[in-house]
């Protein structure tokens, strides 16, 4: 909950509302890549992330 | 009364600061716990340490803060990958997993790790975050010995920011400007990092190292394609040659075809004249951008004092040319500028600008020499020694200052075990490696054979504050090491006509000055200025040292092995000794030979660890 409240904060500050149906469809869809992927490989010479 | 712990994690180089009233009381970064090189997981030992060195437990601590924006650093992956889409979809299906199970709850995450330390802490609420760059600035302006100062933080990438300007006035600090990604200095260094085979986020120094052994052949291809530099020093990079937004290495073709070759592939290519030629140019061009911004802030802020952080201000021989320059009046430097010290600039950040509260005294530098991380008594240090049946004799500290002097003299390589760890990725005389720098053949051996790096990789001498002047071209301080000035003239030593034809890695043969060992082939030198105020054991050594060469420098190398973080504990160290050739290891007053330890103690020590 705390963690919706503080995204809020954030979208409220920022105002880039384009990026919460981006969001919201990762969120849905991302669950099953999450849920399928066993570990995380961090990517091999460099990340932004 | 009121502590703030100040956490870097996650990224590399995971951290643990805490301040009490504003003052530092201990940082340390988790690698040196871990004894994995720059660990980016939670710096839990860390966390442990700086508690246990404040004798405190974390549900004391009034607020813990983190030094970056997740959220906010969410914002620029999604906008980046919209950008660029849909290119940068491998990149992009790595990441979102990572970003939606993990890492977008980073609160949550912290709040479980902290948990661990201490069941009793509940407070959600004290859990805070700082901007990754209002975190560098902080650390590099708070400690500082300025009222008022200039800062310019640089380094690969934050949240969006990839360089700041802030200006800080005494408890105030204020983020005046700012460039974003991808246009990064950082990571334009880093992608010749990768390009000529050396590791990204690790590399950056031994292509700094590289550079003095080539010729800038490729500066005008660097600014006429790869960056639109202005006058003010800003700039941005043309990213049709660069990989790092959308893909997972750093360049791409476009820039393999504009320098006419692959990336170097480190495991199967040797280093050629065409890498120290690409070191070369990347390194004069990135000192051109960091002159030119420190004019345009020095002439847009009229300030004298200027202050820097960020994984750039590492690059001490631009920092040496900012200085040389006379651009600005003083120049302080974070010797933790990476992101590691991050952590201690969100604590700090946080108690000045968040609780408005004053600096005590704001003309000292406050980092106490960067000494501010763990320490072991005399009877910890006999105790494990005994343990781990190592022969030792326990001397007074003035016998243990003038054996070893007298050793050093005698071309012995020392292992210098004293005091507190230093925080920051130098070792500035507690957890050292020393030697005669006065010695032809120190560097060679050293890197070969006590090292096992690079035999072309440079070291640093120490010097006594009051005797720098006499051997280099600086007045200035450089506590921390990082700052590059040549060697005085009256020390070096002239090329012969036959010498001066050599070029590449023969240059290292070349006796270049008094000290060659620290001399660069360029005849410049990475400096450390001693104190007496701030490692009084250290000065006496080499103090000592001078009486009996007339000579009062010494070389200092991290204690460490290529690919190992800086030994951390008096067990660290006498497995370091036993798994090198160093001849003698000195811990707090014990003191260690080789020829007389346990043969069966010696360890496979060079495989232990990755190479970097």
């Amino acid at each position: 909950m705390s963690f919706l409240i503080e995204f809020y904060k954030f979208m409220m500050a920022r105002k880039k509302f384009w990026l919460l149906p981006i969001l919201i469809f990762l969120l849905i869809f991302g669950g099953f890549v999450v849920v399928t992927q066993g570990t995380a490989v961090a990517p091999f010479i460099y990340t932004i992330f | 009364m009121s502590y703030i712990l100040g956490i870097s994690a996650f990224y590399h180089d995971s951290a643990a600061a805490i301040i009490h009233n504003g003052n530092i009381i201990a940082a340390a970064q988790e690698e040196r716990f871990s004894r994995k090189k720059h660990d980016s997981g939670f710096p839990k030992n860390a966390v442990n340490f700086v508690l246990d060195f404040a004798k405190i437990s974390l549900s004391e601590v009034d607020h813990i803060v983190f030094y970056e924006k997740p959220f906010l650093k969410f914002e620029r992956l999604l906008e980046t990958y919209v950008a660029f889409a849909p290119k940068g979809f491998a990149s992009f299906s790595k990441a979102m997993p990572i970003w939606l199970r993990e890492k977008l709850f980073q609160k949550k995450m912290i709040m479980d790790y902290l948990k661990d330390h201490d069941k009793n802490f509940k407070d959600e609420n004290k859990i805070l975050f700082s901007e990754h760059h209002l975190s560098h600035a902080a650390s590099a302006f708070y400690p500082s010995p300025f009222e008022k100062a200039v800062i310019l933080t640089a380094d690969g990438v934050g949240e969006w920011a990839t360089t700041t300007v802030a200006i800080g006035d005494k408890n105030k600090l204020e983020i005046k400007k700012e460039l974003h990604f991808p246009h990064s200095l950082g990571l334009l260094y880093s992608a010749f990092t990768y390009y000529t085979g050396f590791k990204v986020n690790s590399g950056e120094y031994k292509l700094m190292g590289l550079a003095p052994y080539g010729k800038p052949k490729y500066i005008e291809q660097i600014l006429n394609n790869l960056i639109d530099l202005k006058e003010d020093g800003t700039f941005m990079l043309d990213q049709q040659y660069f990989n790092y937004s959308t893909g997972l290495t750093m360049t791409n073709h476009h820039f393999d075809k504009l320098f006419g070759q692959p990336p170097r592939k480190p495991d199967t290519e040797r280093i050629t004249q065409f890498h120290m030629d690409i070191a070369s140019s990347i390194q004069k061009v990135t000192e051109k951008i960091m002159l030119m911004l420190a004019k345009s802030l020095s002439e847009e802020y009229n300030m004298p004092n200027l202050c820097l952080a960020g994984g750039v201000a590492l690059n001490c021989v631009a920092n040496g040319k900012i200085l040389k320059e006379k651009i600005f009046e003083n120049i302080w430097v974070q010797p933790a500028a990476g992101d590691a010290g991050g952590s201690l600039g969100a604590a700090l950040a946080y108690w000045h600008i968040d609780l408005n509260k004053d600096r005590f005294n704001s003309t000292k530098d406050s980092m106490q020499g960067s000494y501010l991380g763990s320490h072991f008594s005399d009877d910890e240090i006999k105790t494990t020694l005994n343990e781990i049946g190592a022969e030792f004799t326990e001397m007074s500290e003035d016998e243990i200052i003038e054996k070893t002097a007298n050793e050093i003299s005698n071309e012995k390589a020392i292992g210098w075990f004293q005091g507190r760890m230093e925080f920051g990725p130098r070792a500035l005389g507690n957890r050292s490696i020393l030697g005669d720098p006065r010695s032809d053949k120190m560097q060679k051996n050293l890197n070969l054979k006590v090292k096992f790096r690079e035999s072309f990789r440079p070291f640093a001498p120490s010097v006594l504050k009051e005797e720098v002047s006499d051997w280099f071209e600086l007045s200035a301080d450089s506590p921390y090491m990082l700052f590059v000035a040549d060697i005085k003239k009256e020390k070096t030593q002239e090329m012969s006509d036959d010498e001066k034809k050599l070029f590449g890695i023969d240059l290292l043969n070349i006796k270049r000055s008094e000290i060659p060992a620290v001399t660069h082939v360029d005849y410049s030198a990475r400096i450390q200025t001693v104190y007496k105020e701030t490692n009084n054991k250290y000065y006496k050594l080499i103090k000592k040292f001078k009486e009996i060469t007339n000579c009062p420098v010494l070389i200092n190398t991290s204690f460490n092995i290529r690919g190992e973080p800086i030994v951390n504990t008096p067990k660290d160290a006498f497995n370091c000794f036993m798994g090198t050739e160093l001849d003698i290891l000195v811990i707090g007053n014990c003191y260690l030979e080789k020829n007389k330890q346990n043969i069966n103690l010696k360890k496979d020590y060079k495989n232990k660890f990755e190479l970097d």
